[in-house]
């Protein structure tokens, strides 16, 4: 709503709120406001309240589990006579493959459900952010279903990723060569 | 041999408790400053690039195991590690052809396996 036109806005605006004054109503604007604060005060009370430290402390157990995983994996590639480099590499295509295989068979999303980000945060995270998709997608077709959405959660990462990497990157190199 | 089954369960204690942190300072991004979770995916991959930028990465997979390279913020550090490599060794061109030189391998396995699963699985519901 245009009050006041292209001119005079101020005075009009002064003018509307005299005039509510004198009326003896409230002004509607000043009832807006508080009727968006109390509704704001109501609705907080009957918002969920996420059990906060419960949530921490699973996020914390689930995701060091699966980096403890992941530590056994290397530690088993290095006693196979792998370097450390390629242990590691090994480990977190391992882990990938599980997080595929659970995602598969549905029972990541039960691990998301308990460890939240946790659950999202390790590689295993990541294969089931690909592999979830793939799988949902697949009866709308294998180009614009399982194709074109597998990295419909996995894209924005691998992009960003990639757009900090260059940066970053490059900068050091510029820095010391 | 005994040391170093000892070394290996000192290594999976570390890996536990840092991996394990890093989830945490996720969790409390997604429920007390309430960014969604896929920003959070994003953000800590841009930080694994920061650090990588850094030096700083390297150390803390000496000191961290899995616990560094088992978190996102690793694909952010090879992917650096990619394109820095790449600059040293053909100059301005590895800006571009560095970025999946390390990282292209779990890209690839994430392709492969995704294509096995929407083929062997149905989603439930």
């Amino acid at each position: 709503m245009e009050r006041g036109g292209r001119f005079h806005t101020k005075s009009a605006e002064l003018l509307a709120q005299v005039t509510w004054e004198v009326a003896g109503l409230p002004d509607p604007e000043e009832e807006r406001k508080r009727q968006a604060a109390e509704f704001a005060a109501l609705a907080a009370q009957y918002h969920p309240h996420p059990p906060l430290a419960r949530n921490l402390i699973f996020a914390f157990l689930v995701g060091g589990s699966i980096c403890a995983i992941g530590q056994l994996f290397i530690a088993l590639f290095q006693s196979l006579g792998m370097t450390d480099v390629q242990a590691s590499a090994r480990a977190s295509i391992t882990l990938l493959a599980l997080g595929s295989l659970l995602t598969g068979l549905g029972v990541y999303d039960e691990i998301g459900r308990v460890g939240g980000a946790g659950a999202a945060i390790p590689i295993t995270g990541f294969a089931n952010s690909i592999v979830s998709p793939a799988m949902e997608y697949r009866t709308e077709g294998l180009v614009f279903g399982f194709a074109a959405r597998l990295f419909s959660i996995a894209g924005p990462v691998v992009t960003f990723g990639i757009l900090a990497a260059m940066a970053s990157a490059l900068i050091r190199f510029l820095v010391t060569g | 041999m005994t040391l170093a089954w000892g070394e290996a369960a000192v290594s999976v204690v570390w890996a536990f408790l840092i991996g394990g942190t890093i989830c945490l300072i996720g969790q409390v991004l997604i429920d007390v400053f309430r960014i969604p979770p896929a920003h959070v995916m994003v953000l800590l991959v841009v930080a694994g690039a920061v650090l990588a930028g850094l030096g700083l990465y390297e150390p803390f997979i000496r000191v961290a195991g899995a616990g560094a390279t088992v978190p996102l913020s690793n694909f952010g550090y090879v992917l650096t590690r990619g394109v820095l490599d790449a600059l040293r060794r053909e100059g301005w061109f590895g800006l571009l052809t560095g970025v999946f030189e390390i990282a292209g391998g779990a890209l690839a396995a994430a392709v492969v396996f995704g294509f096995i699963a929407a083929l062997v699985f149905r989603p439930r519901g």
